[in-house]
């Protein structure tokens, strides 16, 4: 109980500091020392113990900033100076976030080479000095550790962290085009051996921290406390810091030793990596894995691969190793990939927030009309967020088989230990499944996922607005089909939206929100409520044929066919479009999104748009349609699939449907590289267009559409971008040469052109 | 410590006016008969001596255990065992050759086989559903002599093949041919024998009762200190009442093969200094919940002869006690595991038209220190209160002095399904050494539950 108040004390006097060092006035006034204009971290001593608080102002997550690490630097050089401190401990006080990372503002900012390795040595220098304190540091974690946080982290003499699910470590550096800059690369691979280290370095991903103790990235875990005297957040907060007290005092006493018993696996493994050979080969695996992943796409993996590499034969940290690091950290934060991935970053954390405000009322009933893959994907995502959920289809026979795909969903998350299994049931009993619309009259919004028919939506239109109450919102869960034409024979046509999740829900992070002239403003702010919880990432578009996704993508699906019937190769195809950085190749596109989807859009949105979205003959498709090669789901459509088979050969019978239908190629435009570029130029004049026609508000939300939605190449950054790193005029020079040859479906769009004609014109600017 | 013991008096009489203006004594309400039910009474209760686990009782099965109980009752009340109309045993961790313990037993301690009898559970409260299911029964006229009762006996517990064993075993059960049976012999995995063990663990969120006590304790800023000075206190008391000879709940039992046990074996009072040795039981290395500030566990039985007040006044009993108003709650499993008797009291005393001031014995389930102060906290502030009991002000503190005076879990023992009576006995007996009229019993169990019960004495 003393040390509770103790406590007190210390958080109101940092309080009063925090409050004081505001007033610039004051300060100059008084003239005090550089104690009192801390702002990002304060410190007060408990015994013998400096509890360093990090709270950057105005902000939910703490950052490394110029100012953090400068403050930082102060506070820790008075703590070394101190006679009475003997230990100290790091802690934030931010709920939820220990430091989310380097700021990123800053790293974009950077203009040149210099800033960002200057950014970088200053990093390196302060957490070298950390990682030799004579006085022991104990970091204690609770909330997001990443990147630089983790750096810092794994620089202190003990880590411990607190067991709660939005306690995560990782160093996500990889996902932003950069390596981990202040050391990460040598400290994590003798901290938690160097598979893991790779691991973690390449893949960015999050560590909880139960994981995290096990790998040995943690030394102690501290259980997330439920309500006491205080709201349990507060107090797991308080509990954190005087579990590390104790540890801290531990430590300087040397009580506790700072070593960690490591596992026989892991001594094995450690002596293994000491053998030259033994490294050489797992170090040469790993790049050709990397290699073979990213197609050579993305500088940065490799360059992590080379830094922790390297520092196995340094022995000493202050050669000139962490120079190297920072010249390099410097160079990869100025690539055209970085630049790409960060812009990307900003987008998302863009479309993660509800332009519209907060809802008139909150979601809380869901229903979903149509228990297909659809339906039950979004059913899947809807209950785990805690909405109750009905799941309506019209036969028994579908609605098992959607429920069943919910149920598994979340039983995968079982096994991987995501969730425990009281968990998923009673997540499960969010979900109701039924074939008639009881219920309905309480539901706040209605998702409908029936098949691409637009009598068919007309129909169950009508026959909800029958049941719900007024306030329902219906949501139209279609790739192409208007919803103004839907909501045509509405009612209500302002309660009317559209809402095109992709497909599989559950792994898709996009959400593409289609508004009508009528929609209200309160039912949009609905509908991103209610992606946003099925947490989504969320683009708002204007009502069109196609909208903005599924638009995009016809013109170079369109393309694709073309190039078959040239008599490419699907395979061939495959690789050149995933050489370029597509995820999927576009053959295996087609299969995936189903031909008779792909054979629909293409009709569909051929009536509107005629010639521009010609090119390729759709004879191919309603062929393949007309035999039954509908892609994956029917086992057949370029490829042949086989349940439990990974490997896919070619569907034999296509060659005699692509032949009837062979074009001749034109050799100057059929280059691989002019194969890539015809795909992705078309790809890229469509999504100007739109954004020059208003169906997309801004060149963000269309990159985030294409990248998330379509798996456009994330190192391009999407369309938007790749226009304005590659140059605008690069682009119009390759769709002019494709007009000369196929006409029409190339013009450059009017916003391009413009974007062609004055060099400074840019669209992120 | 000082701290609690300081509490009590900021919280005496603001609720009742009349206390204040009058001795401390007077009572809200002279008694809880109600117009138009059947008074229920305890005319005797009676257990086992309890023991720690894997001593005396090791050889035993449960039914043993509780037909000890039983038949220290027939001989301790002289019951006619024809007038019993029912009884109910109260069990945790079931024996799955006796499921209904309750029957098994009374069959061998020669009761009646025309006397029907249930076995209940709900976990450490599993006894008190088994007590006032019998006050349900005779207050709704079904019944007039219920026999009500818990047993628990952690020194064997059933440890099951491994699902993928027992499915192997069942299939080869039904399986024909010697083809069949190979094929399945065939499919045999040698980590199919490890074996599965009950463990103390909550099913929904897989945690230990001791790890959310040490979090529960965390989360009230418990101390280590606390803690260890609450058990010692429990072990003292219990040491004294032990002494004294107040224990006369128990009943000898006479172990076959073995020495007649006449006390209780796990009261240890030990030193501060002792205690703080101990490591962490639960969360290592730098939690507070030990060994010796916890319930041990603990074999034993207990067994309770409950009636309506005019048969037992027409067989020429003097009854113990009224049993009177009680309360199950129930909250999160999770971080609200062992709070049970802060969200039972407070409404156990309002439906009885009580007050804190009016209850002259507390009898709280000790399972944890760091759980009993954690109570004692949470019951101690408006804050709690306000946010998670939906009440404007805080329950306030049970008086030390009057609480657990006789040893409570911690130092007795806490065979799961028995503990309920012997909670209920201790009040009573309390009432009637001490002269109070009012006891309040409370407890908390697994599954976030909890129960509360208001026990009036018998006027002498």
């Amino acid at each position: 109980m003393v040390a509770c108040r103790a406590i007190g004390i210390l958080s109101r006097f940092s309080a009063i500091r925090i409050l004081r060092s505001r007033g610039y006035i004051c300060r100059n006034f008084t003239g005090s020392s550089a104690l009192l204009t801390r702002t990002h971290i304060n410190y007060g001593v408990k015994g013998d113990v400096a509890v360093v608080r990090i709270n950057s102002p105005n902000s939910k997550v703490n950052t490394l900033s110029k100012e953090l690490h400068s403050e930082f630097t102060e506070v820790m050089n008075e703590i070394w100076a101190s006679d009475q401190i003997r230990s100290a401990v790091l802690i934030s006080s931010k709920p939820g976030c220990f430091i989310a990372g380097a700021d990123i503002n800053m790293l974009s900012a950077c203009k040149t080479l210099q800033e960002v390795t200057q950014l970088s040595q200053e990093a390196q220098k302060i957490l070298e000095k950390l990682e030799k304190s004579p006085k022991p540091v104990v970091a204690a974690i609770n909330g997001s550790c990443l990147g630089g946080g983790l750096e810092l982290a794994i620089s202190c003499q003990y880590r411990i962290a607190t067991k709660d699910r939005k306690t995560v470590l990782g160093v996500p550096e990889v996902l932003l085009g950069a390596l981990p800059g202040a050391g990460g690369t040598q400290r994590l691979p003798k901290m938690v051996g160097v598979p893991a280290a790779l691991d973690m370095m390449l893949t960015g991903r999050n560590i909880r921290a139960d994981r995290a103790k096990k790998m040995g990235l943690v030394d102690q875990l501290v259980e997330p406390l439920g309500p006491g005297l205080k709201p349990p957040e507060e107090r797991t907060m308080e509990y954190l810091e005087e579990v590390a007290i104790t540890f801290a005092k531990g430590l300087a006493d040397k009580k506790i030793s700072p070593k960690r018993d490591k596992g026989l696996v892991e001594k094995l493994t450690a002596y293994a990596m000491t053998i030259p050979f033994v490294r050489q080969q797992v170090y040469k695996k790993v790049e050709e894995e990397v290699r073979k992943k990213t197609k050579g796409l993305y500088p940065a993996p490799l360059k992590i691969i080379d830094f922790s590499h390297i520092s196995f034969l340094s022995i000493d940290h202050s050669s000139l190793l962490p120079f190297w690091t920072m010249y390099k950290f410097g160079e990869l934060v100025m690539t055209k990939e970085s630049k790409a991935l960060m812009g990307l970053y900003h987008g998302q954390v863009l479309c993660k927030k509800n332009k519209f405000g907060a809802p008139q009322k909150d979601v809380k009933h869901l229903a979903i009309l149509g228990a297909g893959l659809m339906g039950a994907g979004i059913a899947q995502v809807s209950v785990d967020k805690g909405l109750k959920t009905i799941l309506k289809d019209a036969t028994l026979t579908g609605l098992d088989r959607g429920q069943q795909q919910v149920f598994k969903g979340l039983n995968d998350k079982v096994k991987k230990k995501a969730l425990t299994s009281f968990e998923r049931d009673s997540i499960f009993s969010n979900l109701t499944g039924q074939l008639d619309y009881q219920g309905f009259e309480k539901a706040d919004m209605v998702i409908e996922a029936v098949f691409e028919d637009l009598s068919l939506k007309h129909r169950v239109l009508k026959e909800v607005e029958a049941v719900i109450p007024d306030h329902c919102i219906f949501a139209s869960n279609t790739s192409a089909l208007p919803i103004s034409e839907i909501a045509a024979v509405s009612k209500r046509p302002e309660k009317v939206i559209g809402m095109h999740y992709f497909s599989p829900v559950d792994k898709m992070q996009l959400l593409e929100i289609i508004t009508t002239e009528k929609t209200s403003r309160d039912t949009s702010a609905s509908a991103v409520a209610v992606g946003l919880k099925q947490g989504k990432v969320i683009i708002v578009v204007k009502d069109g044929p196609g909208f903005y996704t599924t638009r995009c993508l016809a013109p170079m699906m369109s393309e694709v066919i073309r190039i078959l019937q040239e008599g490419v190769d699907p395979k061939k195809l495959d690789s050149l479009t995933t050489s370029f950085g597509f995820p999927v190749g576009a053959a295996t596109l087609v299969d995936e999104v189903g031909v008779d989807v792909a054979k629909h859009v293409a009709e569909d949105l051929g009536k509107v748009f005629g010639e521009r979205f010609g090119g390729g003959n759709p004879e191919l498709l309603t062929q393949m349609v007309s035999k039954g090669f509908l892609g994956r789901k029917s086992g057949k459509g370029f490829y042949i699939y086989q349940e439990g088979v990974k490997r896919k050969d070619l569907n034999s019978d296509m060659d005699s449907i692509l032949a009837s239908l062979k074009l001749p190629p034109k050799s100057e435009v059929s280059s691989d590289e002019d194969i890539q570029f015809r795909l992705v130029t078309r790809f890229v004049n469509e999504a100007v267009m739109c954004l020059q026609e208003g169906i997309l508000a801004t060149p963000a939300e269309g990159d985030i559409g294409a990248v998330f939605g379509l798996g456009f190449p994330p190192c391009l950054g999407g369309p938007f971008r790749f226009v304005d790193l590659y140059g605008a005029q690069k682009i119009v020079d390759r769709l002019k040469k494709y007009e000369a040859a196929y006409g029409k479906q190339f013009t450059p769009c009017q916003l391009l052109a413009d974007h062609a004609n004055s060099p400074n014109k840019k669209f992120y600017q | 410590m000082t701290t609690i013991l300081a509490y009590p008096f900021k919280n005496l009489p603001t609720t009742s006016k009349w206390a204040l203006r009058f001795a401390v004594q007077t009572k809200t309400k002279k008694t809880l008969a109600k117009p138009n039910i059947r008074n229920v009474v305890v005319v005797d209760g009676v257990r086992t001596p309890f023991l720690l686990s894997g001593t005396s009782y090791k050889d035993l099965m449960p039914h043993d255990l509780a037909r000890a109980a039983l038949t220290g009752l027939l001989h301790r009340t002289s019951v006619p065992k024809e007038v019993v109309d029912y009884i109910i045993f109260g069990t945790v961790i079931q024996e799955v050759k006796t499921s209904n313990v309750a029957r098994e037993a009374a069959l061998g301690a020669g009761f009646s086989d025309k006397t029907p009898a249930h076995t209940v559970t709900m976990a450490c409260i599993s006894a008190n559903q088994a007590m006032t299911t019998g006050v349900g029964l005779i207050a709704s006229g079904q019944c007039d002599v219920i026999v009500a009762g818990g047993v628990e006996l952690m020194s064997d517990v059933p440890i099951r093949h491994s699902r993928k064993m027992r499915k192997l075993m069942l299939d080869l059960n039904k399986a024909k041919s010697m083809g069949q049976r190979l094929s399945l012999i065939s499919k045999f995995r040698l980590n199919f024998l490890a074996p599965e063990l009950p463990a103390v663990a909550e099913f929904s969120t897989s945690e230990t009762m001791g790890h959310s006590a040490d979090r529960l304790a965390a989360a009230f800023a418990v101390s280590r200190l606390e803690q260890d000075e609450y058990a010692l206190r429990s072990h003292s008391l219990a040491k004294k009442a032990q002494d004294e000879g107040l224990l006369s709940d128990i009943v000898p039992f006479r172990v076959p093969g073995k020495d007649t046990v006449t006390k209780d074996n796990g009261i240890r009072p030990s030193s501060l200094e002792q205690m703080a040795k101990l490591k962490p039981a639960f969360i290592k290395p730098y939690g507070t919940v030990t060994a010796a500030n916890s319930s041990f566990l603990t074999d034993g039985a207990s067994a309770m002869l409950i009636m309506a007040e005019e048969k037992a006044l027409a067989m020429g009993y003097k009854p113990k006690a009224y049993l009177r108003d009680f309360m199950y709650v129930s909250q999160d499993p999770k971080d609200q595991l062992l709070l049970g008797p802060t969200y039972a009291t407070p409404k156990v005393l309002e439906k009885a038209g009580l007050t804190m001031n009016d209850i002259d014995a507390f009898e709280f389930h000790e399972a944890f220190s760091g759980q009993i102060l954690a109570n004692f906290k949470a019951m101690d502030s408006d804050w709690f209160a306000e946010n998670y009991m939906g009440r404007k002000t805080k329950v306030g503190l049970p008086p030390l002095e009057k609480f657990n005076n006789w040893g409570g879990s911690l130092s007795l023992g806490h065979p799961f399904g028995a503990t309920g009576c012997r909670l209920v006995m201790a009040a009573a007996n309390r009432l009637r050494k001490e002269g109070g009229q009012y006891g309040l019993v409370a407890a908390c169990a697994a599954g976030g539950q909890g129960h509360a019960m208001i026990v009036e004495a018998y006027p002498k």
